[in-house]
């Protein structure tokens, strides 16, 4: 460009060449621009298709259909001592055969039996041992019918199918309407999936065992890695010699930090469980493994955010004849809080969502009941969707979504948490 | 001899233009700090190269000299701040009256009680005003009750000349001030710890002229009772500052007299040059 | 002057603006006390004319020296020889400012003698006129070459200055207690005398001055001074 050594600086910026450099430019950061937001886009898209797919099979899992029976209980049926023991199949059937009288073949009882859940029986049991003086009367009851009714009437079976080809054959799908049309058939709140443990029954199914199982598994896992990974990173980063052996730790660990889940199982397996004998399917066994997928986490995030405090707030701490210990105490860490949590935080959603190492320590096992603490048997919300998605009954399906709903959740609820902390408590220096 | 300037320039890579302990200046009275032959070395290179010199008590000395000469790096010797960088080794003694600072036995601690620090960014702490200054003492256990507390922060506010400005709004953050005044707080907080002596490093050249003048004054005031030493890049300042001047170049002491001397006759070619703005 | 230069040329540009005029002026006040003598000694009435006229171009230097300085100290804030440089400078112009002025008055008193060629003691004005542009002359080489030998020579020079001016008042005393006509143009002459020392002074003054920027001190305070003469020296 020969222009230029002849013309003064100003002509530079200002010429038909200038102008052409310029258009060149914006193209350019246009078509940058276009590409982000293209990028952006096909990941919406990809998160519409995955969060619709997840809800559109999932929420129904959130309902849950109930029949009412009206049910004589047949003093001779129920011993008051012991009203667990009571025949409560035999009241079923009859309350069902008063609502339903042409049924009376075996085959006609049975298919009657097989529109009410075996929940039906809990919910009469626990009704007698509550009040038994209602033994000898009649009572209305919600109970909770059977897993094909229950995908009948959320619209899963498909009613025009030819009849050999559904789980529902067309005497019960006329029971059923009339049931409808008694108003005795009734969609409610699902609470039993938040309040009971797994089942075989689809419809008795709950994520409770799963929920608590993670949250015992949690509570293990900040209480071991926060504390350790917290106080390692601040021994590596305020007082560790620049000798090679910290150098050797530091590359391990962000070496770790990558290494598959998978392997942390194994070695959960092998140490915990073989070695310490510690008991099997416990959220502790659990919460200590993650606690140790989750340490190099916690330690890099932690160093991140002390190393995000800046020297001059160390050195005006050393000026004053601060300690080094005064100095992280008093100055840097309550600085590097924020961000110290936030780290430790996703730490623990990421934990939340882990499935192979649990599986590897046998969290994994059916578990219909509660655990009371972190050395009852368990399983965690990953595993427990793991199972359901394994199961071949229809109404699993529903249930394996919702219980990914609520997975995920809890995951965008503790990364709004990481945020709002971080948000709330920066401090500007 | 009459030395032509090229040979004068020459000398500059001599150790002879180095000042010996034999050519230090008599000055009268205590010296608060002394160094003999003190050498710094930030792993392999030499920063320092044996530096003797004599600090007067109750006094302001200046250290000039151009960017990279170790002035900073000296100064940071005489209350040990250079012990939080990896890979410093230092030989030689540096004793504060007369008990060497870099013994086994000092507390270091203590020492950056006894010998304060001024940065040349203001750095306060991000919390209240009141407790930047209270700080110190706090952790030095220098007051038994919160009404000793009080006083000891006001009287530093107060020495600081801070104490009208900010009286009515001690628990407001101290980041939330002006440049001249977080610097002026800085002051204050570090007389909170009863210091004999202060070191700043440059402490006015993040400031506007006005507040630059104010922090001059205070400086001033406080030669009645404290040691000062002030690094500064502003020739104008360090004559009007201090009585003593020390000019440094690459690591050595190369002239150090009364501050009238230096800046209207100085000895050495190369404090001449660097006064008179020919260097480099 | 100092071989090294200023990191900011400018700064150079601007003192050798001041040695500029301070030799220009220099060389006026040599020509003006050469012109004003010769108006006296040869009776030349139009070169003493030339002399008043020229007066006004020493003080417009002077005026421009002091601009110059004040700009340089303000802007500058010299330090060490360079603030040493500026305030010799600004001092010499004065003393040259003064020198000039001295030559104007002897120009201005050499027109109104009457019978110049029969001035008392016209060979010794003519030999103190002579020492007294010699000592000029040399202090400005002085300030220009940076030689403070020569300077210090032109100091110690105004000891005989004032010998010669007490031998001329003598003299001329004498003369004209013997013959009362020499009264009138005798008192010019002593007039003149007094100038011509009074130029010595002041180019003692400047070498003061040059011993001080080169050396950083100034010679001796103890000015040698010639011998006192009874009730008629003044101070210097």
């Amino acid at each position: 460009m020969t222009e230029m050594t002849a013309s003064p600086p100003a002509a530079i910026h200002s010429g038909k060449a200038a102008q052409a450099r310029l258009r060149r430019r914006y193209r350019a950061e246009r078509r940058f621009r276009w590409i982000c937001m293209a990028t952006l886009g096909i990941a919406a898209v990809f998160l519409v298709i995955l969060m619709g797919s997840i809800v559109s099979r999932g929420w129904t899992g959130f309902l849950a259909t109930q029949m009412k029976l009206t049910v004589t209980l047949d003093a001779s049926q129920i011993d008051p001592e012991n009203p667990a023991q009571g025949n409560y199949r035999m009241l079923v059937v009859a309350a069902l055969q008063n609502e339903f009288p042409e049924a009376t073949s075996r085959s006609d009882m049975r298919a009657l039996l097989g529109m009410v859940s075996n929940g039906a029986y809990v919910e009469l049991t626990n009704l007698v041992a509550d009040d038994p003086s209602l033994i000898g009367s009649t009572v209305d009851i919600w109970v909770p019918a059977a897993s094909d009714l229950d995908m009948l009437n959320k619209g899963y079976i498909d009613r025009d199918s030819a009849e050999d080809l559904r789980r529902v054959d067309d005497q019960t799908l006329a029971w059923v309407d009339q049931m409808k049309a008694d108003g005795s058939i009734r969609t409610v709140f699902n609470w039993t999936f938040f309040t009971t443990g797994d089942s075989r029954e689809p419809e008795l199914a709950g994520i409770a065992g799963a929920a608590l199982g993670s949250f015992w598994m949690l509570l293990v896992t900040f209480l071991v890695s926060f504390p350790t990974g917290v106080a390692a990173a601040v021994y590596l980063e305020e007082f560790a010699p620049k000798k090679r052996w910290v150098d050797i730790i530091e590359v391990n660990i962000n070496n770790l930090a990558a290494v598959p889940s998978i392997v942390f199982g194994l070695l959960g397996l092998a140490v915990f469980l073989n070695l310490m004998h510690l008991p099997r399917s416990a959220p502790l066994v659990g919460g200590l493994t993650l606690a140790l997928m989750t340490l190099p986490t916690i330690i890099i995030t932690t160093r991140a955010a002390l190393k995000g405090v800046p020297p001059s707030i160390r050195e005006a701490a050393y000026g004053i004849g601060a300690s080094p210990v005064q100095a992280i105490a008093h100055h840097v860490l309550p600085l590097a809080l924020p961000r110290l949590l936030t780290g430790a935080i996703i730490g623990m959603a990421q934990a939340l969502g882990e499935t192979a190492p649990l599986l590897m320590i046998g969290m994994v096992a059916f578990i219909v009941d509660l655990p009371g603490g972190p050395l009852d048997a368990a399983t965690a919300l990953p595993v427990q969707i793991f199972l359901w998605a394994d199961s071949p009954e229809r109404g699993f399906v529903e249930k394996t979504s919702a219980a990914i709903m609520v997975l995920l959740g809890f995951l965008v609820f503790m990364n709004g948490i990481a945020v709002f902390l971080r948000q709330r408590f920066e401090v500007r220096w | 001899m009459v030395m032509t300037q090229e040979a004068k320039h020459d000398a500059a890579q001599a150790d002879a233009v180095t000042i010996g302990v034999d050519r230090l200046p008599r000055i009268d009275g205590h010296m608060k700090l002394q160094a003999r032959d003190l050498k710094l070395w930030y792993t392999d290179k030499q920063a320092l190269q044996g530096i003797n010199i004599d600090i007067p008590e109750r006094q302001v000395t200046a250290f000039i000299g151009p960017s990279g000469c170790g002035k900073t790096t000296f100064l940071k010797c005489l209350n040990r701040m250079n012990d939080t960088i990896e890979g410093v080794r230092i030989e030689g003694s540096a004793t504060l009256d007369g008990a060497d600072i870099y013994d086994r036995s000092v507390d270091v601690v203590q020492l950056r009680a006894r010998v304060g620090m001024v940065f040349q960014k203001p750095n306060p702490f991000p919390k209240s005003i009141y407790d930047n200054v209270a700080y110190g003492p706090r952790i030095h256990g220098l007051a038994r009750n919160k009404s000793e507390l009080d006083e000891i922060v006001e009287h530093s506010l107060r020495r600081a000349g801070l104490w009208n400005e900010v009286s009515a709004r001690l628990s407001e953050m101290a980041t939330g001030m002006s440049g001249g005044q977080q610097q002026r707080l800085c002051i204050a907080r570090t007389i909170a710890v009863s210091p004999e002596v202060i070191l700043m490093d440059e402490p006015c050249s993040a400031l506007d002229p006005i507040s630059t003048a104010r922090v001059e004054e205070l400086i001033d005031e406080l030669r009645e009772n404290y040691t000062i030493v002030i690094v500064t890049h502003n020739l104008q300042q360090a004559a009007r500052v201090s009585q003593y001047t020390a000019f440094f170049h690459l690591g050595r002491l190369i002239e150090v007299n009364q501050t009238p001397d230096v800046f209207q006759n100085p000895k050495e070619r190369m404090t001449e040059d660097y006064i008179t703005g020919r260097f480099g | 002057m100092p071989p090294t230069q200023h990191t900011v040329r400018s700064y150079d540009s601007e003192l050798e603006k001041i040695d500029r005029h301070i030799l220009a002026m220099g060389g006026l006040v040599e020509a003006q006390l050469r012109g004003s003598m010769e108006a006296l000694v040869e009776g030349d009435r139009a070169m003493a004319q030339r002399v008043i006229d020229s007066d006004a171009q020493i003080d417009e230097h002077e005026r421009e020296v002091d601009e110059l300085v004040t700009r340089v100290i303000a802007l500058r804030q010299p330090m060490a020889e360079d603030l040493r440089r500026v305030k010799t400078g600004l001092k010499v112009a004065s003393n040259l400012e003064r020198m000039g002025d001295l030559a104007a008055n002897i120009a201005k008193r050499s027109l109104v003698i009457e019978t110049p060629h029969q001035v008392p003691q016209r060979e010794a004005l003519r030999r103190l006129g002579n020492a007294v542009y010699g000592m000029t002359t040399d202090v400005l080489n002085a300030y220009r070459d940076g030689d403070a030998a020569l300077a210090q020579r032109v100091w110690r020079q105004d000891e005989s200055i004032d010998d010669m001016y007490n031998a001329i008042f003598l003299a001329i005393l004498a003369d004209m207690i013997a013959d009362p006509r020499v009264i009138s143009p005798g008192t010019h002459v002593h007039f003149v005398a007094k100038n011509i020392e009074r130029i010595g002074d002041h180019a003692t003054n400047i070498a003061e001055m040059v011993t001080y920027m080169i050396l950083g001190s100034l010679p001796d305070p103890d000015r040698p001074k010639g011998s006192s003469v009874q009730g008629a020296e003044e101070q210097t």
